[in-house]
């Protein structure tokens, strides 16, 4: 008895230290490899799951998933926690998306919402020609792509006037967010192009030194945001609006209204509310990040 | 850069352009100089002009950068044009030092490569700790600007030490330094 739990135990040890060093490429079959100016791109399947993996230092990083069965169902916690803006702006018309992956999002806003106009910004050619070939993306007359730098594109789009009602920072490097993409400044120039009742979407890593930093940054911008964790992801995502936050009671009973449209995407809209925190939980004390500020490379290491 | 042109790879790209092509001029006018009456004096003026004209960096990189990125719309070029306009002329003016040093260096054509040798050894190893330096510790302890203002007082400093030791050298031996300046 004791040597079968023995055995019970190993094996379901082994099993955890075999995901957590395999992640991504065992057993799966690579469908593409694409090298780009910025890192190796590979598209692996695994089953009826296809993912799109960025090739980078510590390790591969699956950037978005496919269920090949059901295309229409998010394979991630925080690709379906990116939904969540929708409590705060329930029919966006003008929607930014900053970083397409797979483009997951973008497709699935614009088959929810089909007036809307998307506007999405990548800076690799390289990641919407494979989100083309593999992931059935697709540009429309509603949704286009720009291949610029988020920062420079939010910063002419300022100037220019132009305002957004649902904008998705989602925008990841070689392994987190580019650090001009995390300060003050960067903020202040999102908040320009904000229509008075846009919703902020910002994904996040709930496990980083950044943490704090970047907590304490959007506080001195935007005052209070809505830290939106859920336990089955490592992700955080910070969700804001130029005014005061609203009740939870408006939040609950929108997500009865929207909730039975996100349901062939697989999104439990009606769990979110509760989730939504504005607790501080991080370190008030840590600096700003500010473009004079913010040693990305630095932090990430520990 | 950053803020208006992205942290995409043809930034950096612009940016190591123009330090690279206002070096080699620098090297060039620097050699070219030292064939005309070398003074330690002159070679002082380089790092004090070095560190004004590093001064815009500081105080004028927004009202540089801004309209670039109004009136260009390629980040490529914009990053380019700026950095032509930010660090053309200061990066030239730090190119000017070393072949000026050597000038002032060499006495005989025999050690005239043991010198060269010596003044290459000293400023690319000078190069590395401060690429060591800036990229691992500064930028986390200060802000960017503190740092760059670091740098001009450091140029400033060099600057009034080579002139006030030549004034000194002047002063207490007149035919040693009156030799330098003939040769």
């Amino acid at each position: 008895m004791r040597s079968e739990n023995k055995l019970l135990s190993f094996s379901v040890v082994t099993a955890v230290l075999t995901a957590l060093i395999f992640p991504v490429l065992v057993n799966a079959q690579v469908l593409h490899e694409e090298r780009s100016v910025y890192r190796d791109i590979t598209v692996a399947q695994n089953g009826n799951r296809r993912c799109l993996v960025f090739n980078v230092l510590r390790g591969d990083r699956n950037q978005t998933c496919l269920d090949m069965n059901d295309k229409d169902r998010l394979v991630f916690t925080y690709t379906k926690m990116s939904f969540a803006g929708l409590l705060l702006t329930p029919s966006p018309k003008n929607i930014l998306v900053a970083g397409l992956g797979g483009g997951t999002i973008p497709m699935a806003m614009n088959e929810l919402f089909p007036d809307a106009t998307i506007d999405i910004v990548e800076i690799d050619q390289a990641v919407v020609n494979v989100a083309k070939d593999y992931f059935f993306f697709e540009e429309n007359e509603k949704m286009k792509v720009s291949i610029n730098d988020a920062r420079v594109f939010v910063k002419r789009a300022g100037i220019l006037g132009k305002k957004y009602d649902y904008i998705i920072l989602d925008a990841f490097g070689g392994d987190y967010i580019p650090e001009h993409l995390l300060t003050q400044e960067f903020l202040e120039e999102v908040k320009l192009i904000m229509s008075p009742d846009a919703v902020l979407v910002a994904n996040t890593f709930s496990t980083s030194r950044f943490y704090d930093h970047e907590s304490v940054t959007y506080q001195q911008v935007f005052n209070e945001f809505f830290n939106f964790k859920l336990p089955s992801s490592g992700n955080r995502i910070i969700m804001t609006q130029l005014g005061p936050l609203p009740p939870r009671g408006t939040l609950a009973s929108a997500a009865q209204q929207i909730a039975p449209s996100l349901e062939k995407y697989g999104v439990p809209l009606l769990e979110y509310p509760n989730k939504l925190s504005t607790r501080v939980d991080w370190d008030m004390s840590r600096r700003v990040l500010t473009d004079q500020y913010a040693p990305a490379n630095l932090l990430r290491e520990n | 850069m950053a803020p208006y042109f992205g942290g995409s790879l043809s930034v950096w790209g612009s940016i190591i352009t123009i330090f690279m092509v206002a070096l080699s001029i620098g090297y060039l006018l620097g050699g070219k100089l030292s064939t005309r009456n070398p003074s330690p004096v002159t070679y002082g003026m380089f790092f004090i002009a070095a560190a004004i004209f590093s001064l815009p960096i500081i105080l004028f990189a927004d009202n540089i950068m801004r309209p670039i990125f109004m009136a260009i719309e390629d980040p490529r070029y914009g990053s380019l044009l700026a950095s032509i306009l930010l660090y053309l002329v200061p990066t030239s003016i730090l190119g000017m030092i070393s072949p000026y040093s050597i000038r002032l260096l060499v006495q005989t054509q025999e050690h005239s490569g043991h010198m060269a040798g010596m003044l290459f050894f000293i400023s690319t190893m000078g190069s590395a700790a401060g690429t060591l330096g800036t990229s691992f510790y500064f930028v986390l302890w200060f802000e960017v600007n503190q740092i760059l203002w670091g740098s001009v007082a450091a140029l400033l400093a060099a600057g009034c030490v080579v002139l006030l030791a030549s004034y000194m050298l002047e002063k207490s031996a007149p035919q040693g330094s009156a030799k330098a300046t003939a040769k």
